[in-house]
This record gives structure tokens, sequence and C-alpha cells, in this order.
């Protein structure tokens, strides 16, 4: 008996517990990857819809759960049980017919339910207005594509709010550049994977400004835990200010010359792009305005210049197995092109 | 009375002084080239025992490597290889063998067969298999060697192509993966067959199949499951060595390829996969329930056609773990239907079982314990399951902890669960001995508490955004607390299981001696010996019923005067 | 212990099961079946899809002569079936030596195909889509040819030593079955690269 009740309650007591932790969790804590703060359009119908959900799937745990907790408990064998076997029971078709019939009413209620949000979700007409970027994964970045503004950048992306007077929706082509990845910012929208030759589409509009945290959620090689994302969701004049700063080319500063000759002589131009130079190369992250972003590495660590040197210096420091090879440059030379970069905001 | 059909007299008692008098090197000699069946069946048990341990070591390090954000434990390229091999290796190397070990054990003894339809196959399955284990393993001797956990493989247990294309796993780690389990698989294939023709031609007089035992029905359904589940994996397989041998491009996405190609075969492969590990949890659950409560099964012919049911319907729900890839909303809530669809004959399968206990006398040993927390365990994992199958909030869920967390559940919740049940049960009759009691409820309680407390947390974390496959984690995404829970409740499971590896390995000697059927069952394996003759039966029996030991039992109440 | 009841209806039924041999070659050609279909899925859904390269109508020819032979020799292995039931050992021997020829004519015309392919089309595994998706499954299904034509051989030997007579018609039975499987096989390859995809 001891024995039972013990079970029950840990069984019992530890749905409870999830439960309890999960609605604690519910407390949104700012920047968070919380499936449970929606912010955005298609997350919140998913939160919505996860709600019905486990209403039904919680009603069939108690009651399930319960018929057999009770079961246990009443028909534990006893020492006051008569000899011999308890009555064999083989089966009875009304009931099987009623716990058939009824899981598959369930299963078309909840199908139908979800159907509906599946529609609305990856079927949503794309308004005229809405704002095309488009995601391009690598190992182990994120390549961000501004068509109608010419702008490329990297690893942290800004999209504007959409308010009820002003709805703006941000849609977005997804596709990679070598091995799969996924796009997941669970405020904002369920994941989207990255797949090369392939071109998924998704849609998010933000509800309110801040920063919205994420990651690559599609195993996609040894630095895949630090492939971080960072979206910033502005306010329309945010918006414009960073979108008019992206389109400016790098401003050329003549007191870090030397950085920019070692930046140039040395292999850094066969990987980077920095617009205005004649450094085109599309295999790392677009430097332009590396200034302008608040990490380094897709998040690997935050943008300082002592990071900044120690990066290009050994990337293996931060993110081993990341494809920047140390560039085996003097110490004079790492200042200098740190400086350099340094200017670019 | 050489006239009884179910003689249960000894001829020969195979712990005789003749035994004992090989020696050490002739008994290892025997073990080798055996093609019986009950050894290969203990030969694939401690296999399965051995390498159940090695994964679980390997888990306990990626949560230690997890118990605190930005640890320095593990290197990024150790943990993903661990990873990698702690998939692998339960999934092929202990949930297959473990249940192919027990289907070899007791299935011709539940038929009243003398072995299995082809005993040299089998040893041959059982060697291809081991051989296939031991490649992956070597892994860890290649390259570097073991620093740096050598060869071993790193991309993911189902290496999504083109991570697994030459250009980005260069070196031989996914060489091993792809061959390990080709040579595995094919001994998988042998065993499939091998189940799948004994139980078809060799049960004993009057055993149609509606009169076996559920145990046997399961596992005849999951061979024939096996044969088209294991092979797409296979062919799957061949087709990436091709490509990385021959200059192939079946997933080369620079000539045309396509990564989606290899993520289909995969899922193919991989949905109806956990319904052959989970298939032969609910068999030794439907063979331990009726007899913990003194029932017959509730709805016998009902659990036969949900099993079939399920064997047919897990075969059009894959593409439920690809709903994040970029279908079209309609294949996406085709899925979404069928994968709710396989639900419900899993759900009735829990109301029979609780339609048995019900009126029945429950007693709980650890076997018993065991299973009713399979119980629990399955009804929250099937739960969990369609959750998941809510495609918009799998868009969520998907490669997150919850996947991680619900799939625990199933595998460890319910197979591991049954399997613990299983050994419990059947170990009396492979060894003559039983398991100790108090042990057993020490394992039991360990294991189920810990089990709870790193799986019910892990759902937690799954919602709040982590993904999965990532070695460390930011400081900053408030993980850092659960994680720490999750890691203790590992060790918690770690403890338990070690106590249940002393517990059977010391039984062997110590135990108390079971005689031929301890636990008051009413299958055929129960009427032989603990352990049987190697010929099993005398004579072959012939049965009436389902349960033709409690016909014998009970003369004046025979079961084939209630069953249709 | 004690006896059974004493009568029981069933007593007197005859207890007949299927062949174990019949059962296993059945499962093992289900899982073989499986092993087709996904190459044959990877053919179709790469048709057309190469970027480079000949194509098939450019340079497949349907290899009548070839399929001829091989659907030939599933008749022949039914003519020596009946003939080892029989135990008409010597036309037993004629049927079996009649199928080994007419699978070597097949594997001959493969062969010949695949060096005009390689030498004089340049088509290789490596070369596109094509390439790697034709070889691989039409190589699966010839080294099945080849397994079957080893089995038939070796059962060809034994006969013309005089070993085997009616006692050995089941497990020739299972051979013959593997072989009727191999065409089958040929069946679904040729329809879907000769007819279909070209």
């Amino acid at each position: 008996m001891q024995t039972l009740r013990a079970q029950r309650l840990i069984h019992r007591g530890s749905a409870t517990a999830w439960f309890l932790l999960t609605s604690s969790m519910l407390i949104a804590q700012g920047a968070t990857p919380s499936t449970l703060a929606p912010a955005s359009t298609p997350a919140h119908q998913i939160f919505d819809l996860s709600v019905f959900v486990v209403a039904i799937t919680g009603g069939i745990f108690l009651i399930v759960g319960g018929l057999l907790a009770l079961t246990l408990y009443r028909f534990r064998a006893r020492k006051t049980d008569p000899l011999g076997e308890p009555a064999q029971i083989y089966g009875s078709t009304q009931i099987e017919l009623a716990w058939t019939v009824i899981p598959i009413l369930i299963v078309v209620v909840l199908f139908l339910t979800t159907a509906r949000i599946i529609f609305a979700i990856q079927d949503a007409p794309k308004p005229h207005t809405a704002l095309d970027v488009t995601v391009i994964g690598h190992q182990f970045w994120w390549e961000f594509r501004y068509p109608k503004y010419a702008v490329i950048t990297a690893n942290e992306l800004h999209i504007p709010v959409s308010s009820d007077a002003a709805p703006e929706a941000t849609f977005l082509k997804l596709t990679s550049a070598d091995v799969n990845h996924s796009f997941w910012i669970p405020q904002l929208a369920g994941k989207t994977d990255l797949i090369a030759n392939h071109v998924n589409t998704m849609w998010m509009d933000p509800k309110k400004p801040g920063l919205y945290l994420g990651q690559c959620a599609q195993f996609c090689g040894s630095q895949h835990a630090m492939m971080l994302l960072r979206v910033y969701v502005d306010t329309p004049e945010q918006f414009d200010a960073w979108m008019k700063n992206q389109q400016r080319a790098a401003p050329r500063d003549s007191t870090v010359e030397a950085g920019r000759t070692v930046f140039e002589k040395q292999a850094c131009m066969n990987c980077h792009t920095i617009s205005g130079t004649a450094a085109t190369g599309r295999f790392g992250p677009d430097l332009t305005h590396l200034m302008s972003r608040a990490t380094l590495a897709s998040g690997a660590m935050d943008n300082s210049p002592a990071n900044l040197r120690q990066w290009i210096k050994s990337p293996d420091t931060f993110k081993r197995g990341a494809l920047m090879p140390a560039m085996q440059l003097t110490d004079e030379q790492l200042n200098q092109v740190t400086a350099y970069l340094e200017t670019l905001k | 009375m050489s006239d009884c059909p179910l003689s249960i007299s000894q001829v020969i008692d195979p712990s005789t002084s003749r035994a004992e008098q090989i020696t050490f090197l002739e008994k290892l000699h025997r073990w080798v080239v055996t093609v019986d069946h009950k050894h290969l069946g203990i030969l694939y048990i401690l296999y399965s025992t051995f390498f159940l341990l090695v994964a679980g070591a390997e888990a306990l390090m990626i949560r230690i490597q997890l118990a605190y954000p930005h640890n320095h434990v593990l290197s990024a390229q150790v943990y993903n290889r661990f990873f990698t091999m702690h998939g692998t290796t339960m999934v092929f190397l202990v949930g297959m063998p473990f249940l192919f070990g027990f289907a070899n054990y007791i299935v011709p003894l539940q038929i009243g067969a003398r072995d299995m339809a082809f005993p040299r196959l089998n040893a041959f399955s059982f060697w291809l298999t081991a051989f296939g284990g031991f490649l992956l393993y070597y892994s860890f001797l290649g390259g570097a060697g073991l620093y740096g956990v050598g060869n071993a493989p790193d991309v993911g247990w189902f290496a999504y192509a083109p991570l697994t294309a030459r250009s980005f796993s260069p070196g031989h780690a996914t060489d091993y993966w792809a061959l390990a389990l080709i040579v595995s698989g094919f001994g998988t294939l042998g065993t499939a067959i091998n189940i799948i023709a004994t139980v078809i031609s060799m049960r004993c007089k009057g055993m149609t199949l509606m009169r076996m035992p559920l145990f046997t029905w399961l596992l005849l359904i999951v061979s024939m499951l096996t044969l088209v589940t294991i092979t797409p994996l296979t062919a799957a397989q061949f087709m990436l060595l091709i490509d990385r041998y021959l200059g192939g491009h079946f997933f080369d996405t620079q000539a045309g390829g396509s990564s989606l190609i290899w993520i289909h075969f995969f899922w193919i492969f991989g949905h109806p996969e956990v319904y052959v590990l989970v298939l032969p949890a609910f068999a030794i659950a439907n063979e331990i329930i009726p007899v913990f409560c003194r029932k017959a099964i509730f709805g016998y012919p009902a659990m036969v056609a949900a099993s079939v049911t399920i064997m047919f319907v897990s075969l059009s729900v894959w593409a439920h773990h690809m709903f994040t890839v970029g279908m079209t909303s309609v294949s996406n809530a085709f899925f979404t239907l069928s994968t709710m669809l396989v639900g419900v004959p899993t759900g009735i399968k829990i109301f029979n079982w609780i339609a048995t206990l019900w009126g029945g006398r429950i007693r709980f040993t650890t076997t018993m314990l065991f299973c009713i927390g399979f119980l629990f365990q399955f009804l929250i994992a099937g739960l969990t399951g369609i959750m998941l199958s809510v495609s918009p909030w799998d868009w969520q869920l998907h490669n997150s902890y919850f996947v991680i967390a619900h799939f625990h559940y199933v595998l460890v919740g319910a197979v591991v669960f049954c399997i613990f049940a299983g050994i419990y049960y059947w170990y009396s009759k492979a060894t003559g001995r039983l398991m100790n009691e108090t042990l057993g409820k020490w394992h039991f309680w360990l294991f189920a508490i810990g089990f709870h407390i790193t799986f019910d947390t892990m759902h937690c974390l799954g919602l709040l955004g982590m993904p999965r496959s990532i070695y460390t984690y930011q400081p900053d995404r408030g993980w850092s607390f659960l994680n720490l829970v999750v890691s203790v409740g590992g060790l918690i499971q770690g403890i338990a299981v070690l106590i249940f590896a002393y517990n059977f390995i010391v039984s062997y000697w110590r135990g108390e001696v079971a005689g031929d059927d301890p636990w008051d069952a009413w299958t055929l394996e129960w009427t032989t010996s603990s352990p049987p003759p190697v010929y099993n039966f005398e004579e072959e029996p012939e049965v009436h019923s389902r349960r033709p030991l409690w016909d014998l039992k009970h003369p004046d109440d025979p079961d084939w005067e209630y069953e249709s | 212990m004690s006896s059974m009841p004493v009568s029981h209806p069933e007593r007197t039924v005859e207890w007949h099961l299927p062949s174990k041999r019949r059962v296993g070659m059945t499962a093992l050609i289900v899982g073989e079946s499986a092993i087709f279909t996904i190459f044959v899925v990877a053919y179709v859904f790469y048709m057309g899809k190469s970027l480079s390269g000949p194509t098939p109508a450019q340079v497949l020819e349907v290899p009548i002569l070839a399929t001829i032979c091989l659907l030939s020799s599933s008749f022949t292995i039914w003519r020596a079936e009946k003939a080892i039931e029989d135990d008409r050992m010597g036309s037993f021997t004629g049927w079996l030596g009649a199928t080994i020829a007419l699978a070597a004519v097949f594997l001959r015309g493969t062969a010949l195909e695949w060096k005009t392919l390689i030498y004089q089309d340049g088509l290789t595994v490596n070369t596109n889509l094509f390439g790697t998706t034709f070889y691989s499954l039409v190589g699966l299904h010839a080294t099945h040819v080849v397994v079957g034509l080893f089995l038939l051989t070796s059962v060809f030997i034994f006969s013309l030593f005089g070993w085997v007579d009616s006692r050995q018609s089941e497990r020739f039975g299972v051979v013959a079955l593997y072989w009727h499987f191999v065409d089958s096989v040929w069946i679904v390859v040729f329809t879907v690269v000769y007819l279909i995809g070209r």
C-alpha cells in the first residue's frame, strides 16, 4: 500500500511540478528565447493552439492517469483476498468500441483545429508592404540580405516593429550555402530549416520593439552551438536610421590606412567584403559595418577591441572549428587591422 | 507420463558434474560456436547490457558538460562525437539487441518449438550485429586515437546530408557510422527473417495465430516491420558511401542533388524504427501485467488488431520529423493527421491494460513496479507525442529539448523500464535463480525518481527555447538551473543502473533458487525447467487455448471454454 | 502434473503450417523489395534533374534481347521446378542449364551496355545524377542476378554429380522463388529506366 501511494505520489507529483515550472516560466524576462512569451502573430497563434492542446491532453492525462492510479490502489493484492484467482474477464465489445470511437473523435477535433493554424501561418498572403529579407546559412554564421535596399549584413538582423496602426510584416526567404541549418527565434515564430538548393519561406510581425534571441536549431557541425541569433525589432525611426547606415559604404579614415593595407594585403579580402574597398569576398561575413553589431562570430563573444584582436589572432580561442583560419599576423599587424576594423561603424 | 503432452520431467539436468568437467576454454568455445537460441538470446542480452553501460556513461558525460553554461569538461568536437555515439549506440547496440535477445530466448519456448527456424542463421546474425558494434566503437581508436575521441562519428545519429559529404566530413568518422550500421543491419534482417519463419512455421499443435502469447504476436509484427524499416536505412547508407567513395551525387547539392531525399529516406527508416523499439516493450508488458494481477489480458483480439494497425499506420507518419523542412501546408496537415491517428490504437492498448488490472489482485514485485512505471510514463509519452504531432507547435518544439524529453520518455520510460521488467521476470527462467527483490526495489525507486527529475524538467527546457545537439549554452538564456537539475537526475539514474548491474551479476550465484514457475504464470515457457533443457520440450506440446498452463492448473475452468 | 481435459473437439484436427524455407525466403524478398524501392524512388526523384551530361534519351537503348532472356528464364526455371518435383532429373538439369544460359546472356548484355556507356558516351557514376542513380539501381539488380546465378550454378553442378533428386525439390523451390523475385524487379527497373525515364 505504501509502495502504491508513493508510486501515485511520484507520478502525480512530477506532473504537477512540471506544470508549475512551466507556468512560472511564463513570466518573460526581457530578451528570452522562450516559446512561452510570444511577441509576433505566428508565435501567438502557435501558443494559443498549444494551450488548447495542453487542455485536451491534460484532461486525458488526468482521466486516464487517475483511472490507472485508482485501479492500482483499489485492486492491490491483500492478505484478506479469498483463495483462488479473481474472475477472468476476457473482453467487452461495447467498452472496447467506446474507447475506440472517443479517441477518434478527439483526433478529429484536434486535427481540424490544427489544420486551421497550419494554413493560417503557412499560406498567409504576403502584404505588398512586407519587408523582404533573404537569409543564407553558413557554417557557423548567418548572412542577411535586404534585396530592396541592396544591403548585406551578418548575424544580427534588424526588422521593423508591427503595430495595429502600421502593420509591418517581414517575409524571410531561407536557404543555405553549405549544410542544413535552422532559423529559430522562439518569441517571433516557429523554426524553418535552411537547406542548400532549396528556398524556404517564413514570416513574422513582431509587436514590440526590443531584442529577441535565438540560435541555429539544426545540427550543422562542430560549432553549431555557437551559431547564435540576435533579432533587433526597431521602431520605424530606428529602422530607417539603421538601414541608412548600412547602405553607406565603409568610411575612409586615413588614420587607419596601415590597417586597411594589412586587410587588403593579407588574405582577408578573399573571404570578406567591405563595400567601397577592393574586398569583395563572399565566403565570410560582410564586415562593412562590423561595429554596428553587438557581438562577434555570430554571438560567440561581445564586440570589443580586445575580443576582435584575439579573434583575428586565433579564432580557436572562441570557436574552435569555425572556418576562419588563424591569419598568422604579427602583433603590429594585429593592432593595425583591429584599429581599422574598429572604424567600420 | 509419456502420454501427457505437456511433460515437465527432466531427463538431463544441465548442472550435473558432467557439465562441470569441461575447461573454461571449452566453455568459451561452446558459447562462441553455439547455434542454440537460448545461448544466443543470452549473448544478445549480455552484449546490450554492456553497451547500455557504455552509452549511459556517454550520456553522463554529456550531462556533466551541460550542467553549467560555458562548461569546459568536453570540447565541441568531443561532445559532438559523444552525443552521436550515445544515440547510435542506444538505438542499434542496446535497444534492438536487447529486444531481439528476448525474442530469441522466449519465442521458441512460448510456441513449443525446439529452436528457431534457422539456428545457424541465428548465430550468424548475432555475430554480424556484434561485429557491427565493435566496428562502430573501433572508431574511437582511429584518427588521432583516443585523444579527442579518435574518429568516432560526429554527425548526429541521423547523419543529415550534406554534412556527411566528404567535403564537410573529411576523414572516416562518417564511414565508420555507415559501415557499422550496414553490417549490423544485415544481422537484424537475418534475425527478423528467422523470427517470422519460426513463428509462422514452427508453432506446436493447436497453437493457431490467435492462441499465441501476445509477446510472440508482437515480436512477429516487429519482425515484419523490421523488414521494411532497416532496409531503407541500409539503402540510404549505400547511397552515402557511393557519394563519398565513388563520386556519386545522391546527396550532392552542387550537382543538383538533394539533402531532402536523405531526410526522407532516413525518417522512412527512423519512424517505424521507434515502433520496432516500443512494440517489444508492449510485448513484455503483455506477459507481465496479466501474471501479476492474476487476470487474463482484456481484449486479446483487439490487442492483436491494434498492433497490426500500428504496424501499418506507422509506415505513413515519417514526415512528422520533417515539419520544418518546408513541405507544403497540405503535406504538413496529412502527416499531422496520420500521426494523431496512430495514437488511437496505441491509446487503446493502455485502456486494455487498465481493464486487465481492474478486478485483479495486483502484486507489487519489482517486475510489476517497472511495468506500472511503464504504464504511467508511456501515457505521458504518448500525450507529448500528440503535442508534437500538432505541426505548428512542432515548428517551435522540433529539435529542442522537448523532443529529447519526449523520446527519452518513450525509450527509457517505456522501453528500458519494460526491459528491466522483462529481465527481472525471465531471469529466473534463464538462470534458475531469482534476482534479489530488495535490490530490485532500490533499483526501481532510484531509477524512477532520477528519470522523472531528468526528463520532466527537460520538457521545460524545450519550451524555453533550448535546441538539441549543442555542446554548451549562454548563461543569459535562463536555462542554467534547469540543466543542473537534469544532470543531477542523470547521476541518480546512473547509480540505480549500477545497483541493477550488481544484482544481475551476483544473483547468478547467490540468488534464491527459482524452480520451473516461480511467478505462477500461464504460458508454455513456464512448463520447462529453469533453465530449460537444451531441447526445450521432450515432446511437442499441444495447446487448446491462449493460456495452456492455466488450463492445466484449472482443469475445471479451462480458457478454451471462453475464448471465441 | 494433472492431465489434460479428457475430450476436446480439436484433438483430431490436422496441423499444417507453411514451410519455414518458403516463409524465410518470402521475408527476405520483402526486405530486398524495400531496398530496391528506395533506389527506384531515388531514380524517379532525380529524373530530369541532372545539371549536365548525357540524358537517358541520348544514351539508353532499350535492352529487348536481354529482357526477353531474363523473363524467359522464369519460365525455364518453372519447368525445372516441375521436373525436380516429378524426379525427372535429366529434364531438370536441362531446364536449369537453360536458365543459367539465359541469365548469362542477360548479364553479358548489361556488361556490353555499360561498356558502351562508359567508354563511348562518357557516362559514369560520377558524371551526373542520371549516372549515379542509373548505375546504382541497375547495378544493384545485376548484383542480385549474379548471386542468383551463383546459386543456380551450384545446384547445376550438384545435379551433374547426381546429388540432386526430388527430396531437394522444396529447397530448389526456394531458389526459384528468389529467381522469380529477381525477374520481377527487372520488370520494374526496365519500366522505370527504359520506358518511363527515357
